[in-house]
């Protein structure tokens, strides 16, 4: 067995391909989600602009994409300019959209009758500079599909999401298969964060994140609240070592 | 005559002509026809027949030129061929666009309540051949006819001979040997007919039928701009076709641009050398005269055009242009160092041509609390006014269009379910939100009076989240049925 390859060297191959690979792009920028530990661990501080990301929900959301299409929403909400949303099925409800941050005036909805449809229509939606990212749900997305898409992306420098989702459960599956998408998500719900004891309903939910798959990064997961109305995610503070906030016991009814 | 100047509809009117040199009734309205008159008869006799009877001059010029317009006008609303039948009627090329209105039937419904709206009643049908749609609009005796595909023949067979758009001539003398009926005329053979008749009948004949086809020469307007070529030799293949549909475009542009003017439409008609035009039309979101954007839409559009044997003639058109200044943005956005477009009307246009025109729209809010009301689609290229739904409460990311019925052990009126099955699954409600109240428009619709909804939001143990309702307040049997249904997901 020979040594291991000194840094070095390594350093300069990485530099080479990284070359390589950004001959045709536009752009390197990132958008960063604004949560620190989620940022530092994506390469370049952020999500990629000029690129395919895909998005799936865990277990039953695979079936709804819920969560996924909200991920999505969050991620353009924080981005410039309009979204072009492709999509076979026309459940999504807008007044959910403009709730992580799309306002009605942001999104341009295309329906397609099929899914090669809804990847034509992402395509031809990435060409046009003046979107921020085009959002496409598929279920079946192939190497081929994903590098046209990827490719596309590339040229435009924004940012392409396909929303994973399936007819059935055990389609998910092909979620394993490899495409040209540059990360690869899945966001699960969990139960939301407690309020406290005394007050009934639902608090601020939240998500389990996965990077199942990251170009030049790694995987990792993370527990996460959800986008709020300007898309952004937080990390949740657990409520029993939360500092007191300053004005504690302070508040006063105005009537 | 128009307002109140027009005669009450009783009153017997009768539109006077001339046949020869003589004064015979050209047209009457229905009042005049109840009296026993009759189309061709002399004048002198009617006046006698019906006294009261109030004549008017013929005005075949002026007819011709209303029969133009109202075919402008369909051409503009349904499709790209249409032509005057005259002396009362028009044609209407629907193939390909009876989809957008939801149908043959709703098409046609769509047609009649315009034309009611302008004054004009009318009779409609719509079968497989012009001559066999022109019979059964006029002889059916039924306001609004559609014909299946295939089913001409039967209902042709009881029409009399005259449906066929013959001369009154022909028709009286196929009436001496007891030719009544359409049906007759298709049984008997040909060859003695014509030897007897002439080829005219057996030509009507065939293309009431279908069997020979009748191209529709379609109307344009004066001024509208326009660009055609005439091919010397018949072309087919697509490529051929696509490279003189974007030369085409280019001169159409050109003429628009001398105008000053961008097309919002633009129709293209293939003249096939089976006596057969082919169309398509591609509607624009703005004006625009860009003939690379152009000519790339409309060959998109040459998949669905069948040229046959070949094309020997095609024709562009722009009807409706509206105004559209010189601008300098596509030299500025061909520098690539300028100004990024905003301008989404391209990505518009082209996905509307691709996916269909009601395939691309916005969402915007509807001011309506029931949810499956707050949102409406809006067109794609306009942004919608700021009203928007309300931010407080929770919305669901995926809406289901038909709620699903739920299982539920149900508490207190005010209370969420303790657990609710749906689809099978059993699930425990951890947490919830709500009721949000929901009452019915009573404004719409009566039976909304009393009714109300509750909605909540519920959190079973894995978190999944979920926007379910109750039909009615819990009490009051008169707010709903009490039943739980599944409303939406929520991310």
């Amino acid at each position: 067995m020979s040594a291991a390859p000194p840094p070095v060297a390594l350093d300069a191959l990485r530099r080479k391909v990284r070359a390589l690979e950004a001959q045709d792009r536009v752009t390197r920028a990132v958008l960063p989600f604004g949560v620190q530990p989620l940022d530092v661990r994506l390469p370049g501080g952020g999500l990629a602009l000029g690129a395919l990301h895909e998005v799936a929900g865990g277990a039953e959301e695979a079936l709804y994409g819920a969560t996924a299409a909200k991920f999505a929403a969050g991620i353009l909400a924080r981005a410039q300019g309009e979204v072009l949303w492709c999509r076979r099925q026309a459940d999504l409800f807008a007044p959910s959209l403009a709730q992580a941050g799309l306002p009605p005036e942001r999104v341009i909805f295309a329906d397609a009758g099929d899914e090669a449809g809804v990847l034509a229509a992402m395509e031809e939606g990435l060409r046009w500079p003046g979107l921020a990212g085009v959002v496409g749900e598929v279920g079946k997305l192939s190497m081929t599909a994903s590098r046209r898409l990827q490719l596309a992306a590339e040229k435009g420098g924004q940012i392409a999401i396909a929303v994973r989702r399936w007819r059935r459960i055990a389609d998910a599956a092909d979620l394993g298969q490899p495409t040209a998408a540059q990360t690869r998500w899945r966001v699960s719900p969990l139960p939301s964060s407690p309020l406290p004891p005394s007050v009934p309903g639902v608090g601020r939910p939240r998500w389990f994140l996965e990077l199942l798959r990251c170009k030049a990064g790694e995987a990792f997961d993370i527990e996460l609240e959800a986008c709020d109305a300007k898309g952004h995610l937080r990390l949740p503070a657990p409520l029993a070592h939360r500092p007191a906030s300053p004005d504690a016991g302070q508040g006063r009814a105005v009537a | 005559m128009q307002g109140k100047a027009a005669p009450s509809p009783e009153t017997p009117i009768v539109m006077v002509g001339r046949i020869g040199r003589r004064r015979a009734i050209a047209h009457m309205n229905l009042a005049a026809a109840k009296t026993g008159l009759r189309v061709g008869q002399a004048v002198a006799h009617a006046t006698a027949m019906a006294p009261g009877l109030v004549l008017h001059d013929l005005d075949a010029e002026g007819d011709r030129a209303a029969l133009r317009r109202l075919a402008l006008w369909a051409q503009r609303l349904y499709s790209p061929t249409v032509a005057p039948d005259p002396p009362d009627g028009l044609v209407i090329d629907a193939t390909g666009c009876a989809h957008l209105f939801g149908g043959e039937e709703k098409m046609l419904v769509d047609i009649r309540r315009r034309l009611a709206k302008a004054g004009y009643a009318a009779m409609l049908a719509i079968a497989d051949s012009w001559g066999g749609a022109h019979a059964l609009a006029r002889y059916s005796r039924r306001a609004l006819f559609v014909v299946p595909p295939g089913g001409l023949g039967v209902q042709l067979k009881d029409l009399p001979v005259a449906a066929l758009r013959l001369p009154p001539e022909t028709v009286q003398a196929l009436a001496k040997p007891g030719f009544d009926t359409i049906g007759e005329l298709e049984a008997t053979a040909k060859g003695p007919l014509a030897h007897r008749f002439g080829m005219e009948p057996i030509r009507r004949l065939d293309q009431a039928h279908g069997r020979e086809r009748e191209p529709i020469e379609p109307v344009f307007a004066p001024q509208t701009p326009r660009a055609a070529k005439i091919f010397a030799e018949p072309i087919g293949a697509p490529e051929t076709l696509a490279r003189y549909l974007t030369e085409l475009t280019v001169e159409l542009c050109a003429t628009l641009e001398a105008l000053t003017l961008g097309a919002k439409t633009i129709d293209a008609w293939f003249y096939r050398v089976d006596n057969r035009v082919e169309s398509a039309r591609i509607g624009l979101s703005a004006p625009a005269r860009d003939a690379r954007r152009l000519a790339k839409l409309l060959c998109e559009k040459l998949e669905k055009v069948d040229p046959g044997f070949g094309v020997d003639k095609m024709v562009l058109a722009a009807p409706g242009a509206e105004p559209l200044a010189y601008s300098q943005d596509d030299v500025l956005s061909n520098l690539g160092g300028g100004k990024r477009a905003t301008d989404l009307s391209g990505l518009i246009d082209t996905l509307r041509v691709r996916l269909g025109a009601e395939a691309v729209y916005r969402l915007a809010s509807a001011e309506s609390d029931i949810p499956e009301r707050s949102v409406r689609k809006t067109p794609a290229a306009e942004t919608p006014v700021a009203f928007s739904w309300p931010v407080d409460w929770p919305r669901p990311t995926r809406f289901f269009p038909r709620p699903e019925p739920i299982e539920t052990v149900a508490l207190l009126p005010d209370q969420p379910p303790a657990s609710f099955t749906w689809r099978g699954v059993r699930r425990r409600v951890r947490r919830a939100d709500g009721p949000e109240r929901v009452f019915g428009e009573w404004w719409k619709a009566d039976a909304e009076l009393a009714r109300s909804r509750d909605y909540f939001q519920v959190e079973d143990e894995g978190g999944e989240r979920y926007w379910i309702y109750r039909d009615g307040d819990g009490e009051d049997a008169a707010t709903g049925s009490q039943r739980w249904f599944m409303a939406g997901v929520f991310g």
